[in-house]
């Protein structure tokens, strides 16, 4: 390497980071790559811990999966690898991360490539603060990375492709699954099939979950439209209101989630703009198809742009990196570049169809009662939003947020900010876009005290 | 109702061990009370599976477990003996570690 080689930083080392690094190398480049995990592989494609072995979950790639951590570390003299290290602050041109030791290094960069991941997206219900509540991708990670199950009969709640994937594979762990109850029901999933025959592979992994749950005599509620988990100091049960009147189940845990929402907070940081995903309400950083934001020079892929899922993530995190190629005047593979958008198309067009086989439950999020809580870092009730909302007459969410601490606490509003955003508008009637979305701030993560500074440039 | 109600029993651990591939023991301390965690462990995995709960947190000192267990939710805090405050979905076990749950609830 020159000195003079543009410095390219890629965040996270997921499929999509791990893609990245990899058409960065072939290009000539040294990238920098910050990654919050010990080791390479993110959330979808993460290494079981210690000598724990990968036991054939359906649906859990563990072989192509250790390929590409494989393929990821034979690059380590070629990149500058940093794992266990967490990117907390970023402007134009510079970044500040902290490593496992706590301490925070500052580097600058001439290209960035935000390739966070995603994190389940939630809905408020009563109790969903309970010990032994989780998220879906929580507790899909005691089971596939940590090699524990959350609890000993677990219920699986919310809607979309995770909520089945999740179950089945608890089926297979040897888990007592207490029931799925999904929010959408079987006529959207028959609406969807010509967009979900896109990917084939992941529809029959999708019918297969069902069938085994099924078979194994899991109760299955589809078209809920209330939820409730109860319990005093634990989960005993998920209360449902279904088409057929009330029913309740008895457990221990309960998974919930409906959907995948971005990381993009340092994108956030960065001015970068977001538009709102009309029908899931979420909001995806503004990119184009290669992942070109707005901001020059900084990038976008995986499922912290918009989450299609690992394969995918790996297709949009090499396009990423060869469009980085391009616009600091290195050669690249034009074709190589047109496959791969031709590729990720296919990938849009079956999470079209995912979005309306499991489309979100905006009706459960907007009919949240006035005592549940939304806010679980600051435990703030819906109620103090609607109550502040019509005391002050605003609806925007940072305002809501400066009126009431919800989103003000330790996760910077990630699983209350979009809930808080749609209580605020109904109650204003307002449409959605109105209540816009919550900022984040530096440090994007929680800092310990004991947090030092080491020279500039340490990292670089 | 379609199941029997059946009180869950969390007095032993939250949490499940799923497989005995994991022999090696990593001693560690909860409130100065002896626990073995295993090799590769988190400090979630481990005192979850060797007890209920993370203890009270504020703001509302509700008893918490975790929640999404990749680093984001921030619902796992612990203290650590030697004053340290950590994360324990995303901090490794270590041999000898001693968490302070009792304290928990001073954290903030």
């Amino acid at each position: 390497m020159v000195k003079s080689d543009p410095l390219v930083v890629v965040v996270g080392a997921g499929p999509a980071g791990m893609a990245a690094a990899r058409t960065l190398v072939e290009g000539g480049l040294r990238p920098l790559v910050l990654d919050k995990q010990p080791a390479p592989g993110g959330r979808m494609w993460q290494q079981p811990a210690g000598s724990r072995q990968p036991c054939g979950l359906p649906g859990h790639d563990a072989e192509t999966a250790e390929r590409a951590r494989k393929e990821f570390l034979d690059l380590a003299e070629r990149i500058d690898w940093y794992p266990g290290t967490t990117v907390v602050d970023a402007t134009r041109g510079r970044l500040w991360a902290m490593g496992p030791g706590g301490e925070v290094d500052e580097t600058s960069w001439d290209a960035l490539l935000v390739a966070a991941g995603a994190l389940d997206r939630v809905v408020p219900l009563p109790g969903w603060t309970l010990p032994g509540v989780y998220t879906l991708g929580g507790a899909q990670t005691a089971l596939k990375a940590l090699g524990c199950a959350v609890g000993r009969r677990v219920g699986f709640l919310g809607t979309g492709p995770l909520l089945w994937l999740a179950a089945a594979q608890h089926l297979v762990a040897g888990v007592e699954v207490a029931v799925v109850a999904d929010t959408s029901r079987w006529t959207g999933a028959m609406r969807a099939l010509p967009d979900l025959l896109a990917d084939r592979a992941r529809l029959a992994l999708g019918l297969r979950c069902l069938r085994m749950l099924r078979g194994a005599g899991v109760p299955i509620r589809r078209g809920i439209r209330a939820a409730a988990i109860e319990g005093g100091e634990n989960v005993t049960g998920i209360a449902l209101a279904t088409r057929r009147g009330p029913r309740r189940f008895a457990c221990d845990a309960v998974a919930i989630g409906v959907g995948l929402v971005p990381q993009t907070q340092l994108l956030d940081l960065l001015d970068a703009p977001f538009d709102l995903d009309a029908e899931s309400g979420v909001w995806l950083p503004r990119a184009d198809r290669a992942g070109r934001t707005p901001v020059e020079k900084v990038f976008v892929a995986g499922d912290g742009a918009r989450p299609l899922g690992a394969a995918a993530a790996a297709l949009s995190g090499e396009r990423a990196a060869l469009a980085i190629l391009e616009d600091i005047g290195r050669p690249f593979d034009r074709d190589r570049a047109a496959r791969l958008e031709r590729d990720l198309e296919r990938h849009v067009r079956f999470a079209r169809g995912l979005a309306r086989a499991f489309p979100f439950p905006a009706g459960l999020e907007a009919g949240i009662a006035s005592d549940t809580v939304v806010c679980r870092c600051e435990g703030v009730a819906a109620g103090a939003i609607t109550a502040a909302v019509r005391a002050f007459g605003c609806h925007e969410v940072n305002a809501v947020k400066a009126l009431t601490r919800c989103g003000m606490g330790r996760c910077q509003g990630r699983l209350c900010g979009l809930a808080a955003a749609r209580i605020a508008a109904v109650t204003a009637g307002v449409a959605l876009a109105e209540a816009g979305r919550l900022r984040a701030q530096a440090p994007i993560e929680p800092l310990p005290a004991r947090v030092r500074r080491t020279a500039p440039d340490a990292v670089a | 109702m379609d199941e029997p109600a059946d009180p869950p029993d969390t007095r032993f651990g939250r949490w499940v061990r799923l497989d005995g591939a994991e022999p090696e023991g990593v001693p560690f301390t909860i409130d100065g009370e002896p626990a073995e965690g295993r090799n590769g462990d988190t400090l979630l995995t481990a005192i979850l599976t060797v007890r209920p709960d993370l203890g009270p947190l504020p703001p509302d000192r509700r008893v918490r477990a975790g929640f999404c267990l990749i680093g984001l939710c921030q619902d796992c805090w612990v203290r650590l003996e030697d004053g340290r405050r950590v994360r324990a979905c995303t901090t490794p076990l270590e041999p000898g570690m001693a968490i302070r749950l009792e304290t928990s609830d001073r954290a903030w």
